[in-house]
């Protein structure tokens, strides 16, 4: 229910949410485009979200690549932004995230969608946890 | 298009003779367009009174959009004469919920034991309308609701006729853990609403010193309103959904500081006042 440039309400409470906690928070909207990531995701990908800025999906995900655990390419849309938009459902993974500097980190993610009303999805929300003695 | 506020008050009526100036009947404004259709926007105690002030005039629809669905937006519901009038077609319009039909939340209201009649035995026999995600009309106005940020379901309305529009959010804090003045647009709550209107009728609870006692209660704070209606570029802004607990003399500071506030700004500001009229042309 985007009207005039304004983003849905739920997109809208969860950025305000992810600039209040201190849990790494990534925001796509309906489309899969990137819209937010508050600051302590900004620690785990490396980047400022003001230097980011709005990415696509396929922009984003090759940003940021990713592999499972034993260091296989994960395609993206076993991703779990990917199936949580396309299954309507919350879905959790570990898996390795891949930084554009080389660097690699051990994290697990957990994502879900927001859904506005019963059928209609408006984005989805993905929460980074860094593994303990990964990295 | 023409508007009257048969209510202003927020939370729990507040009559007296400490309130007399602003009113006690919480909200209600009625709207009426060029062409006559007849537009309530909610169903608190202010309610009453202009059902009696419609007992000669007999309309025949009336449509009626509740921001949500809270006691103090309602409770004029069942003291509503045209309610009770089989020739009248009644439509209610109110925020969609995931769970619950609009019908059953007005019903926890209108049925006993908080009202001896239940809402399926009104002699109106209304429809009742989820408000859809996209603009839509009701007679030559065209409206547009979009959920706000608040306490459970609540929209705000945005009526616009001929070129003149009136932005409704009685209920609504726009940032709980921010600063608006940081915030692109897009980013605020209820901006598609607000933006560029000619007159404003916004929250404005409490005061700066209340609020951080009550951050999450879903109202604003003469400062949140004052930032939020400059940045949406409104012509006039009304304050509005005045607390219970704030007489005339508190009111009228409240409005001091919200001019100081306003600066040298385009734009009005004033008090919502019971039994003000205004003219949208």
């Amino acid at each position: 229910m985007a009207q005039n440039g304004q983003k849905p309400l739920p997109l809208i409470m969860m950025r305000e949410l992810a600039d209040n906690v201190a849990t790494p928070l990534f925001l796509v909207d309906r489309d899969g485009v990137l819209v937010y990531y508050n600051e302590a995701a900004e620690v785990l990908l490396g980047l400022r979200f003001v230097d980011a800025g709005s990415l696509t999906a396929e922009q984003w995900s090759a940003r940021w690549g990713a592999e499972d655990v034993e260091g296989n390419p994960l395609p993206n849309d076993q991703r779990p932004l990917a199936v949580a938009m396309r299954e309507r459902r919350p879905s959790h993974r570990p898996m390795n995230l891949l930084n554009g500097d080389g660097s690699k980190r051990t994290i697990e993610v957990t994502a879900f969608p927001l859904l506005a009303r019963a059928d209609e999805v408006v984005g989805a929300v993905a929460i980074f946890w860094e593994r303990a003695g990964a990295g | 298009m023409r508007a009257h506020i048969w209510g202003c008050r927020g939370s729990l009526a507040a009559p007296g003779p400490d309130t007399v100036r602003t009113g006690g009947n919480t909200s209600c404004v009625e709207l009426r367009t060029e062409t006559g259709d007849l537009i309530i926007l909610d169903a608190g105690t202010g309610l009453r009174a202009l059902g009696l002030h419609l007992a000669t005039e007999e309309p025949r629809t009336i449509h009626l959009l509740l921001s949500h669905l809270h006691l103090d937006h309602l409770e004029g519901l069942g003291f509503f004469g045209p309610l009770w009038d089989p020739k009248v077609e009644f439509h209610f319009w109110g925020p969609p919920s995931p769970v619950t039909s609009l019908k059953d939340r007005i019903a926890r209201y209108l049925s006993p034991p908080l009202f001896p009649v239940h809402i399926s035995d009104v002699p109106s026999k209304p429809t009742f309308h989820d408000v859809p995600s996209e603009e839509f009309q009701i007679g030559s106005a065209s409206i547009l609701a979009a959920p706000v940020s608040h306490s459970g379901p609540t929209v705000g309305y945005r009526i616009t006729e001929k070129g003149k529009t009136l932005a409704y959010l009685p209920d609504h804090e726009p940032v709980r853990g921010g600063d608006l003045r940081e915030m692109s647009p897009g980013w605020i709550s209820g901006y598609s609403i607000a933006r560029e209107a000619d007159v404003l009728l916004h929250d404005s609870q409490y005061t700066e010193a209340e609020y951080p006692s009550r951050v999450g209660w879903g109202h604003s704070s003469i400062a949140h309103v004052v930032t939020y209606a400059q940045i949406a570029a409104v012509k006039s802004l009304l304050l509005f959904h005045h607390d219970p607990l704030h007489d005339d003399d508190a009111l009228d500071a409240k409005l001091e500081r919200a001019r100081e506030l306003w600066g040298d700004g385009d734009g009005t500001t004033e008090l919502a006042r019971e039994g003000q009229q205004l003219e949208l042309r």
